[in-house]
């Protein structure tokens, strides 16, 4: 059984007077036990929308959360407030994008590890504070002793993004989610972050949710990936695949738009014509259709379904690039 | 974790300070000698002291701030003055002396004399002596008024704040209603409404002027805490909603009221003296109060002796100045703009 199997997904925000959206549309993807799976997509595509439905962390009012996300089993979106709370931090973890504004700023870094080891664990404050220590060690902070008293803002960006990692990994939790952990930090720190991430990952055999728009992180990181667009994944393979035959045109364009070192030099960077603002709702047809270089007419008829292919990931394209044009 | 790993590949940015140093150290000139040396000192000066706290980095940008300067100096000389009155005070502020009814007239009150340095009030007691008593009083009224303010306004704010809802609607017309009328007058309604007006009236009537103040402040803030990203990352780990409210709400959302504070201390002084003034404060006439000071004598002889109008209005002016300029200071060091 996978640990996590999203089934359905979806979010749709209604505001009075105003039109519904649907920000995630019927999203599945499983996690299996100590896998890394990526979530990849531009800005407005669902991603971090999914990872909150997942969480059961969206307000409760003006959105409507459909579908199924069965935890080991159980439905997360079922369960009562209380359970759902015991669940997070303890069975899930998560990590986000800005270490920063993420920490509470008035709380030094020590107690905000020991908070969570005290409210799952039932340590009291100087247990959890000796384990704290050790946890910031772990992810790699000089001079955890010291680190544990001070506060966020006296620490660097890499750092506050390390203790939140130990923060999440505090309980030791099956599974983490990671929404676009390294977009706030300088290049190199984002390295050393996902190093780490993967270390960790591995050591403890936490299935990783890695949500991110940068391909890099992907190519790193996740066995499996699934491109979102428009609220719903248009494809999934695993890494190698995704990376050697894109069959998707948006994964395609995605991947040709990453500068590479061994192009010659002057040649300009592939972009994707358009914007997310030109997409048609996918009732209408892909919703990617008016951006794709490959669009025919029966791209405009209807949403196309979620087919799996001959390599074992799953495509939603009438018009896929053919498997034999190598991705520069 | 299983256990805890020292990373290699990590970098020791404290220790960083130390590589420029130790590895130029065969080539090394005078000029990086003593960079070495400096870059040392800086070391061994970090890795003495622990974490800086919050509250020190706003005091330390407090202390370069001229304006808190004045500010907490005034503040400082008020308290000592209000404490130690009966050690500084020359006189017994309720006494009467025979030296000074003797020279009292209608169209006369003495000036300083001899042992009476700023001279007679109307009734021949020794003014210098109950302007330094009616410190205590202002003190007293000024600082109570403002901590039940305080209270009970960040009980209602935090309510209002942390429940939302109808919870909030209801208790934010209340503030709305009691902020439509102007302080002063709400303030005298209030008295008014006591059957006897004693000290106590003012203090409350004055503590209940600043609640909505203080209620509209706090639930401001913990509704954008409840919007932050930190408040979201607390509940991603699952704690308990009271937690939540109590650790990283409200003590988040309490610096601008802590400001507010101060600055509302200044403005419950100057209502409490405008009361006394206006005749509605302790009708006890013997117990020094500035305002009542002003009130009764300095109005009534003020062609005959200003004095008695100057000194306690200067007193008055220049405590609430002093928090005022204080509780400015400290809105800007804590500021988190201004942080980092």
């Amino acid at each position: 059984m996978s640990l996590l199997d999203v089934r359905d997904l979806s979010v749709v925000f209604q505001r009075r007077g105003e039109r519904p959206f649907t920000a995630v549309d019927k999203v599945s993807f499983t996690v299996e036990p100590g896998q890394t799976v990526g979530l990849v997509g531009e800005s407005g595509c669902g991603k971090s929308v999914t990872s909150l439905a997942i969480m059961g962390l969206l307000p409760k009012r003006g959105n409507k959360v459909t579908g199924e996300v069965l935890f080991d089993g159980a439905d997360l979106l079922k369960l009562r407030r209380d359970d759902m709370r015991d669940r997070r931090g303890r069975d899930i973890g998560m990590i986000f994008q800005d270490p920063l504004s993420s920490l509470n700023p008035v709380i030094p870094i020590g107690v905000q590890v020991a908070e969570v080891l005290e409210r799952h664990q039932g340590r009291d404050r100087r247990q959890a504070l000796r384990e704290a220590r050790e946890l910031l060690d772990a992810v790699g902070i000089p001079d955890p002793d010291r680190r544990l008293k001070e506060y966020p803002h006296q620490i660097s960006g890499g750092m506050r993004q390390r203790a939140l990692i130990a923060i999440a990994l505090a309980c030791k939790p099956r599974l983490l989610i990671a929404d676009e952990p390294t977009t706030a930090l300088d290049v190199t720190i984002q390295a050393q972050i996902l190093t780490l991430l993967k270390q960790l990952v591995d050591d403890t055999g936490t299935a990783l949710i890695m949500i991110t728009h940068d391909l890099g992180v992907v190519a790193g990181l996740c066995d499996t990936v699934n491109v979102l667009y428009g609220g719903k994944v248009v494809e999934r393979a695993r890494r190698h695949e995704l990376f050697a035959h894109a069959r998707h045109p948006y994964t395609h364009g995605l991947l040709n738009s990453v500068p590479r070192l061994d192009s010659t030099r002057g040649e300009r960077l592939h972009a994707i014509r358009g914007s997310v603002a030109d997409n048609i709702p996918w009732v209408e047809g892909c919703a990617f259709a008016p951006r794709c270089d490959n669009v025919v007419d029966a791209c405009l008829e209807g949403a196309p379904t979620l087919e799996p292919t001959a390599t074992g990931g799953d495509l939603r394209c009438n018009n896929p690039v053919s498997e034999e044009v190598a991705v520069p | 974790m299983t256990e805890p790993t020292t990373q290699a590949g990590t970098p020791a940015p404290r220790r960083k300070d130390e590589r420029p140093g130790r590895a130029g150290g065969a080539s090394l000139n005078r000029l990086g000698d003593r960079k070495k040396a400096r870059l040392e000192e800086l070391a061994q000066a970090s890795a003495g002291k622990g974490g800086v706290s919050l509250f020190r980095d706003a005091l330390r940008r407090l202390r370069r701030n001229p304006a808190a300067i004045v500010g907490a100096t005034i503040i400082a000389l008020f308290v000592l003055v209000a404490i130690f009155a009966p050690l500084i005070a020359p006189h017994d502020p309720v006494q009467r002396f025979d030296e000074l009814t003797s020279q009292l007239a209608a169209d006369h009150i003495p000036g300083a004399t001899d042992g009476f340095p700023l001279g007679s009030d109307e009734l021949g007691r020794d003014l210098l002596s109950r302007l330094i008593y009616g410190s205590r009083q202002t003190l007293f009224v000024g600082v109570l008024a403002t901590l039940i303010g305080l209270a009970i306004g960040v009980l209602l704010g935090a309510i209002a704040g942390a429940f939302g809802g109808w919870v909030d609607n209801i208790l934010m017309r209340v503030t709305d209603v009691m902020l439509a009328l102007p302080a002063l007058l709400l303030a005298i309604t209030l008295v008014a409404l006591a059957s006897k007006s004693s000290q106590w009236t003012v203090i409350l009537a004055v503590a209940i002027v600043s609640v909505p103040v203080f209620a509209r402040l706090l639930r401001g803030s913990m509704l954008a805490q409840r919007e932050s990203d930190h408040v979201l990352a607390a509940r991603a780990l699952g704690v308990k909603e009271h937690n939540i409210v109590l650790r990283h709400m409200l003590p988040n959302a309490m610096t601008a009221v802590i400001v507010q504070a101060t600055l509302t201390l200044s403005v419950a002084i100057i209502e409490a003296a405008s009361l006394s003034f206006l005749g509605l404060g302790d009708p006890n006439r013997d117990r020094a109060e500035w305002g009542a000071m002003l009130g009764d004598a300095g109005v009534r002889y003020f062609e005959v002796r200003p004095e008695l109008a100057y000194y306690p209005a200067l007193a008055i002016i220049i405590v609430a100045l002093g928090f005022t300029l204080l509780g400015e200071a400290m809105r800007e060091a804590i500021d988190p703009k201004n942080r980092r």
